[in-house]
C-alpha cells in the first residue's frame, strides 16, 4: 500500500486529469481524498494505492508530469505520518458499543444514538481502520464513510509550495 | 505607447501573430464566428480552409514536423471538435508540438446539452499535453503564450485552448496585453545532463565490444541531427534510427544499419539482439521495436537519454539514465569522447559483423533493374523509382500501412524532417493533409505523399483544399486493390482468411477524380512504364499529380519479427525466416 500527497493547481480540470491518469494508464485508486489548502490557488490529494505491483515510480513521474501537478510525494517511502478518519453506523446502543470497543485502543467518539442505532466516528490508521471493518462486518453492520487516508511528513519538510518558475523571452 | 482595446476573438488572433504564427488550418462553424469574423479582419495571420477537421490538425501536424515549429488549428465546438481529436491524438503519440483552438458554446450554455456543445476539454484529456478552458476574455494572451510554451518545451505535445462563445463578443473590449514573462509552477525542464551521468554513460560506451546508436523521434524534436552524426563517428558503430527517427543519421552513410524493430532490416535487429551496449537517444523502446520486452537486448547495457522523465525505465529498465535534451546530452558527451582522444578501432570487427549481415539479408536497393512476370510492379520498385527521380531530396509523407514500410525501408532519407508519418497511433488519411502542411511550409521543395488506395480514401476531400490554394503535391498511390498490411496479417496468422479487406470493384477511378479537382492523373500498371511515368509525375512542377500504381497485391513487408520473439527472430520472406 503506498500513500501519495500531491499539491496540484486549484484549476478546473485538474482533479480529473489526475483521477483520468489513472484510469488510462491502468492503475487503481484505492482511495481519494482532495481539498484547497491555506494557499487558494492550491489543492492538496492524498490517495491510496494499494495494487501490488503496480510500478509506484511510473506513477509518480507521470503524475508529476502533469502542468497542473505541482508536487508529488510517496508518503510511505519517507518520515510520514498518515491518518484516515471513518464514520460508522450500526444496529447497536450507545452501551454495546461501548462495549464492543473495550478492546480496541482507536480513537473514537459516538456522535449519536437514535431508535438503536449508534453512529460513531473513529480515528486512525487506513490498515487499522480495514481491520476493524473486516471485524465489523460479524455485526450488524449498516454503513461506512470514510476520509480516506491524509498524510504529512514529520520535521522540516513539506511539498514546496512557492517554486514558480519564470520565463522570460527576449 | 497607445492602448490597444480588442476583443476576446481580436485578442486571441492578435497573440497568435504575436507568437509568430502566420498561418493557421481550420474550419469556421458557429461558436468560432467571432473568431473567424476577427481573422478577416486582419493579415498577419492566414488562415487555411481544409475541407474537415481532422485535415486541419494533421496539415498542423505535418507543417510542425516538417519546420519544427508548433502548428496551429482552429475548429468549431461539438462536430468540429470532435472531428479534430484523431489528429490531436497522432500528435500526441509522437510528441508533436500543436496548438488547437476550439469554439465552445456559450458560458451560460455549457452543460446544458446546448447545440454542437460538447466536452471538449473532457474527451480531449486523455491526449493532450495540457488543455485550458479560457474563463475570462482578458486572459487569452496570456493563456496563448502558456500554451505554446508547453507545446513546444520539453518533450512537445498537443495543447487544446476551448474558447466560449461569448468570451469572443467582438462588442466587448478590453486592453489588448500580450506577455512578456511568463509564470508557471513546478513546470519542469530538463537540458543538460549531470556529469556523473555523462561520465558513467561514457565509461559503458568505450568499454563495451558490441555498442549500438538507436535513436529516435525525440533526437529529431530537439534538432539533435548534426550532434548525432559527430557522435556516429566518434564512436564508429553501428547506428540505426526508428520509424520515427528516420533521417536524423544519415541513411547513406557507412555506419547506418537502416530502421529497426517490427519491419526493420536484418542487420539493424541483428546488431540490436547482439549488441553489449544499447544507447537510446529519444527513443521510448516501444513495442514496434523491443518485440518482446522480456527477451530483449538480454546481452546488452542500456544508455536511455529522454526528456521525458517518465519514459525512463517505463519498459525496459536502463543501466543510466541521462534526463535531458538530446542535443545538449550528445554535446557533452562528444566533449568527453573527445577528451580522451577516443580510439574507436576496437568497433571495426563489430561494425564488420554488422556489414555482413547486411550482404546475407539486408534489404535489395536495386530492384529497378530487375524484370518481374508479366511486367508486374513490386512496391518495393515504386519506392525505389520515386527515390531516384526526386534524388533523396523530397519531403515524404505517408499514410498507414505496408507502403508506409516500404517507403521507411526504400527512401534514403538523409535529413531529419523530411520524412513525415504517423508513428505511434498510426493514423490511416494523415498522408495527404500533412503534405499540405509540408507544402505551405516550403513552397519551393518537393513534396510527396507516398498512400495506398486505403489510406488516401480516409482524407480524399482534401484534394479540394488542394486545388484552392495550389498545392502541387506528388500522390504516389501504391495501389494494391485491398487493405495491405491487414491481409499480410491475414495471410500470415489467420490462415488467408481475408475479412473485409478488399474492394476491388468499388474502387474509384482516382484519375477522374483527381481530375474533378482540377489535378492531373495518371496511371501505371507495367513495370516498363513506370520510371518515364514516374518522371513526368516529378517533372509536372506546377501541378498536383495523382500517380496511381498497380502494384503486385501479393507481396507483403519483409524483414518482420515473430510475435513474442526476440529481435532476432524474423520472417524475411514467405518462404525463409530466422527461428525454428
Amino acid at each position: 500500500m503506498n500513500h501519495i500527497a500531491l499539491l496540484m493547481e486549484n484549476q478546473p480540470g485538474a482533479l480529473s486529469r489526475v483521477i483520468g491518469l489513472f484510469s488510462q494508464r491502468g492503475y487503481n485508486i484505492d482511495s481519494l481524498s482532495v481539498a484547497p489548502t491555506q494557499d487558494e490557488t492550491l489543492s492538496r490529494l492524498t490517495m491510496t494505492i494499494g495494487e501490488e505491483g503496480a510500478d509506484i515510480n511510473q506513477i509518480l513521474k507521470q503524475l508529476y508530469k502533469l502542468v497542473d501537478v505541482v508536487m508529488v510525494q510517496n508518503l510511505s517511502e519517507a518520515d510520514a505520518l498518515t491518518l484516515e478518519l471513518a464514520i460508522i453506523k450500526l444496529n447497536k446502543t450507545k452501551a454495546e458499543v461501548e462495549g464492543f470497543f473495550k478492546n480496541y485502543k482507536f480513537e473514537r467518539e459516538i456522535l449519536d444514538e437514535k431508535d438503536q442505532y449508534t453512529v460513531f466516528k473513529v480515528l486512525g490508521d487506513t490498515q487499522e481502520i480495514e481491520k476493524l471493518l473486516s471485524e465489523l462486518k460479524k455485526e450488524e453492520f449498516l454503513e461506512v464513510t470514510r476520509s480516506g487516508t491524509l498524510g504529512m511528513t514529520k520535521g522540516n519538510e513539506s511539498l514546496a509550495t512557492n517554486d514558480q518558475t519564470k520565463i522570460s523571452y527576449d | 505607447m497607445a492602448k490597444v482595446m480588442t476583443s476576446g476573438g481580436e485578442a486571441l488572433i492578435r497573440a497568435l501573430a504575436d507568437e509568430n504564427v502566420d498561418i493557421i488550418f481550420g474550419y469556421p462553424g458557429g461558436a468560432a464566428l467571432h473568431i473567424y469574423d476577427a481573422i478577416y479582419q486582419q493579415d498577419r495571420v492566414q488562415h487555411i480552409l481544409v475541407r474537415h477537421e481532422q485535415a486541419a490538425t494533421h496539415a498542423a501536424d505535418g507543417f510542425a514536423r516538417a519546420t519544427g515549429k508548433p502548428g496551429v488549428c482552429l475548429v468549431t465546438s461539438g462536430p468540429g471538435a470532435t472531428n479534430a481529436i484523431t489528429g490531436i491524438a497522432t500528435a500526441y503519440m509522437d510528441s508533436i508540438p500543436l496548438v488547437v483552438i476550439s469554439g465552445q458554446v456559450p458560458n451560460h450554455l455549457i452543460g446544458t446539452d446546448a447545440f454542437q456543445e460538447t466536452d471538449m476539454m473532457g474527451i480531449s484529456r486523455p491526449i493532450v499535453k495540457h488543455s485550458f478552458l479560457v474563463q475570462k476574455p482578458e486572459e487569452i494572451p496570456v493563456i496563448v503564450k502558456k500554451a505554446f510554451h508547453i507545446a513546444t518545451s520539453g518533450r512537445p505535445g498537443p495543447v487544446v485552448i476551448d474558447v466560449p462563445k461569448n468570451l469572443t463578443d467582438p462588442n466587448e473590449k478590453f486592453e489588448y496585453k500580450f506577455p512578456s514573462d511568463l509564470y508557471l509552477r513546478s513546470f519542469a525542464l530538463y537540458n543538460e545532463a549531470k556529469n556523473s551521468e555523462v561520465k558513467k554513460a561514457v565509461k559503458l560506451l568505450t568499454e563495451a565490444e558490441r555498442p549500438v546508436i538507436y535513436a529516435g523521434g525525440g533526437a529529431i524534436n530537439s534538432n539533435a541531427a548534426e550532434e548525432i552524426y559527430e557522435f556516429g563517428k566518434l564512436m564508429g558503430c553501428p547506428v540505426t534510427n526508428t520509424l520515427m527517427g528516420l533521417g536524423v543519421y544519415p541513411a547513406s552513410d557507412e555506419q547506418f544499419v537502416g530502421m529497426l524493430g517490427m519491419h526493420g532490416t536484418y542487420e539493424a535487429n541483428m546488431v540490436m539482439h547482439e549488441a553489449d551496449l544499447i544507447m537510446a537517444i529519444g527513443a521510448r523502446f516501444d513495442d514496434r521495436i523491443t518485440n518482446n520486452p522480456n527477451k530483449f537486448g538480454l546481452q546488452a547495457k542500456k544508455i536511455h537519454i529522454d526528456s521525458d522523465p517518465s519514459s525512463i525505465d517505463k519498459i525496459i529498465d536502463v543501466d543510466v539514465a541521462m534526463t535531458g535534451n538530446a542535443k545538449k546530452v550528445i554535446s557533452q558527451i562528444n566533449k568527453e569522447l573527445k577528451a580522451m582522444n577516443f580510439d574507436n578501432k576496437k568497433f571495426d570487427g563489430w561494425m564488420k559483423k554488422a556489414m555482413q549481415w547486411r550482404a546475407e539479408h539486408g534489404l535489395n536497393h536495386n530492384m529497378l533493374n530487375q524484370k518481374n512476370a508479366g511486367d508486374i510492379i513490386l512496391p518495393q520498385q515504386v519506392i525505389q523509382s520515386a527515390y531516384k527521380v526526386t534524388d533523396g531530396k523530397a519531403f515524404v509523407t505517408s499514410d498507414v500501412g505496408q507502403h508506409q514500410m516500404f517507403a521507411a525501408q526504400y527512401y534514403h532519407f538523409n535529413e531529419p524532417r523530411k520524412w513525415i508519418n504517423s508513428g505511434g497511433l498510426g493514423t490511416m488519411g494523415f498522408g495527404l493533409p500533412a503534405a499540405m502542411g509540408v507544402k505551405f511550409a516550403f513552397p519551393d521543395e518537393t513534396v510527396a505523399c507516398i498512400t495506398g488506395e486505403g489510406s488516401i480514401q480516409m482524407c480524399i476531400q482534401e484534394l479540394s483544399t488542394c486545388g484552392q490554394y495550389g498545392l502541387p503535391i506528388k500522390i504516389i498511390n501504391l495501389n494494391n486493390r485491398a487493405l495491405g498490411m491487414v491481409k499480410q496479417w491475414q495471410d500470415m496468422q489467420y490462415g488467408g482468411r481475408y475479412s473485409s479487406i478488399s474492394y476491388e470493384d468499388s474502387l474509384p477511378d482516382f484519375i477522374k477524380l483527381a481530375e474533378s479537382y482540377g489535378h492531373i492523373g495518371m496511371k501505371v500498371e507495367k513495370l516498363s512504364e513506370l520510371e518515364v511515368a514516374m518522371e513526368e509525375c516529378f517533372a509536372l512542377k506546377d501541378k498536383l499529380v495523382f500517380l496511381d500504381v498497380y502494384v503486385d497485391p501479393d507481396e507483403h513487408v519483409y524483414p518482420m519479427l515473430k510475435a513474442g520473439g526476440d529481435m532476432s527472430e524474423m520472417f524475411l520472406s514467405k518462404t525463409e525466416k530466422t527461428f525454428k
